[in-house]
């Protein structure tokens, strides 16, 4: 306990020689639980915060910058290259992208390479050209440079879906230490846990991080009817089968006058 | 309006999807075809993953056929004797087809496979189909009888043993070709996701020489079966089948295939074979097209797993 108490105290000191222990963010989320309905069309989140001094009495030194990055649950995804062979447009190879964020979004109150330089950006991961994104190449995992073509056409076609994105203008200061980032969650969202991570940038250099989560979820008759095609599959299937003829069998009732 | 589908995940408008199913219906109604070779591509163009669309499909081609089956069947245009023997034959193929299509599948060639089957079919079947239902026509403007069929005509598959009759069709031919017919359609039906209905109405016709009147009955039965099958089979090994999605199809295919029946049966057999033949010709072209021409993105992604 003792040691601990030494490590904490060093801890203490050795951020307070630096920049890091000035300032502490704290946030909140509009809504913990994105519930999808039957008339779900996508929606937006919003994260407020403000930026504190920590201790009370230090100094705050804005401009901030703010970066929020969100990630969906991770899966594996594959991306294919078509090429013709003898006429034919042909998947010449694929890559697969080991436990990939199903949701990113970037979301910044200016252009990412105005915050802070290339090097910070790649340590920290921050906007879609810096996110590890592993790829299975060969027997090997590794992330290649931003410019791999796979890896380009997979962040332009999840941009696509709208489910990768990065905006430099998502998020607004309302005073120099007040800000509101909008977080969209498009239709296609896909369900699970998603993590919310948090950073303040001042002067180039990250003073203060902070992280939240959030939840996707199917409620109702959603969640029922998915809850039911996967754990009773068989039966779900023969519902299915017999619904399908007794709607047929309904419809010659009804158009059997004639 | 839109609505989400719990198993596809993505909401859609119910009255486009709705449209969607009223118009294959009548389509598969006016044929007796199951229509999954045009509902299918279909569902892929508004954003539903292929996966679930073929497996929601065969749910919907299940209710449309059927219940173009029981209006088949009041008017005694079905023949049940030859659907059956061409079910017994037709679930080994299907087996068979399933087999093939997880060894391909290995391979990460599965969809060119699809699209060269889809090509190399529809094209020889529709052609054939157009070129002969146009001389057909062409006999009926010179005041010659529509088709060639006379009583006692006989090509060599009259001559193969085993033979059976089957009264209402008033065809007496050998086991073995309806049997091979059967297995084909099993068979193919398993590995491109369809009923394989636009394949079995033109066999039955030039093979077995089925009158047209009890052809289109005899097919729905069997894509019934088949297709109600495929159904379960898909909901109890890969949980993809959407039943918001079938639903809203099958409420829009009955009705469709209600009123294609009508007007299939209005129509004059050759007529309605012409037809037929520069459907399947078009869709075969279409796919053709997609596979020649340089798609806009080279890249596509391929959902592997969740982590």
């Amino acid at each position: 306990m003792r040691r601990l108490a030494v490590t904490l105290a060093l801890i203490v000191v050795a951020c307070g020689t630096g920049p890091a222990a000035a300032e502490r963010l704290v946030v909140s989320l509009s809504n913990h639980r994105v519930a999808v309905t039957s008339s779900f069309v996508g929606e937006e989140l919003v994260l407020f915060g403000t930026i504190e001094p920590d201790p009370i009495t230090s100094p705050l030194r804005p401009p901030y910058d703010l970066v929020v990055t969100v990630t969906g649950p991770r899966q594996t995804l594959r991306t294919r290259r078509k090429e013709r062979v003898l006429g034919i447009w042909v998947n010449i190879d694929s890559r697969e992208f080991e436990r990939a964020p199903s949701y990113l979004a970037v979301l910044t109150n200016r252009p990412v390479g105005a915050i802070a330089n290339q090097n910070t950006l790649r340590r920290l991961q921050i906007g879609l050209d810096n996110f590890l994104l592993p790829q299975r190449i060969g027997a090997d995992i590794a992330d290649t440079i931003p410019d791999d073509p796979s890896r380009r056409a997979f962040v332009r076609l999840q941009n696509q879906q709208g489910l990768y994105r990065e905006s430099g203008t998502a998020v607004t200061f309302l005073t120099p230490t007040v800000f509101r980032a909008a977080i969209p969650m498009p239709a296609a969202v896909p369900t699970g846990s998603y993590g919310i991570d948090v950073q303040l940038f001042s002067g180039g250099a990250v003073v203060a991080r902070t992280n939240s989560a959030l939840e996707v979820i199917k409620t109702g008759f959603e969640q029922y009817v998915a809850d039911a095609a996967r754990d009773y599959g068989l039966l779900y299937g023969m519902a299915t089968a017999m619904m399908a003829l007794l709607i047929g069998w309904f419809a010659s009732l009804v158009f059997a006058r004639d | 309006m839109q609505i989400y589908l719990p198993i596809a995940d993505l909401p859609v408008n119910i009255f486009l999807v709705l449209g969607m199913g009223l118009a294959v219906g009548y389509i598969s109604g006016m044929f007796g075809i199951g229509g999954g070779f045009l509902m299918t591509p279909l569902l892929i163009f508004i954003g539903i993953s292929p996966a679930v669309a073929v497996a929601t499909v065969s749910s919907h081609i299940a209710a449309s056929s059927f219940t173009g089956a029981i209006s088949y069947w009041r008017k005694r245009a079905l023949d049940v004797a030859l659907a059956m023997m061409l079910l017994s034959a037709g679930i080994v193929g299907t087996a068979t087809g399933v087999w093939l299509f997880t060894e391909l599948r290995a391979l990460d060639q599965l969809d060119l496979m699809i699209g060269l089957s889809y090509v190399t079919l529809l094209t020889i079947v529709g052609s054939v189909m157009i070129y002969e239902s146009v001389r057909a026509v062409m006999r009926t403007r010179r005041g010659m009888p529509a088709t060639l069929r006379r009583p006692g005509s006989h090509t060599w598959l009259h001559g193969l043993p085993f033979k059976l009759r089957f009264k209402r069709s008033k065809i007496y031919v050998s086991a073995i070709p309806v049997w091979a017919i059967g297995f084909i359609i099993g068979f193919v039906g398993a590995i491109m996701g369809i009923g394989g209905g636009f394949l079995l109405v033109p066999m039955l016709i030039y093979f077995l020489r089925v009158p047209t009147a009890t052809v289109i009955g005899t097919s729905m039965v069997l894509t019934l079966v088949t297709m109600a099958s495929a159904t379960v089979m898909h909901a109890a090994t890969n949980h993809l089948v959407d039943v918001v999605l079938a639903l809203i199809l099958m409420v829009g295919g009955v009705i469709g295939a209600q009123f294609g029946a009508r007007t299939g049966q209005k129509m004059r057999g050759e007529r309605l074979r012409l037809l037929l033949g520069l459907l399947v010709f078009a869709v075969g072209c279409r796919f053709a097209y997609e596979l020649v021409v340089r798609p806009d993105d080279l890249y596509s992604i391929r959902y592997v797993r969740n982590e």
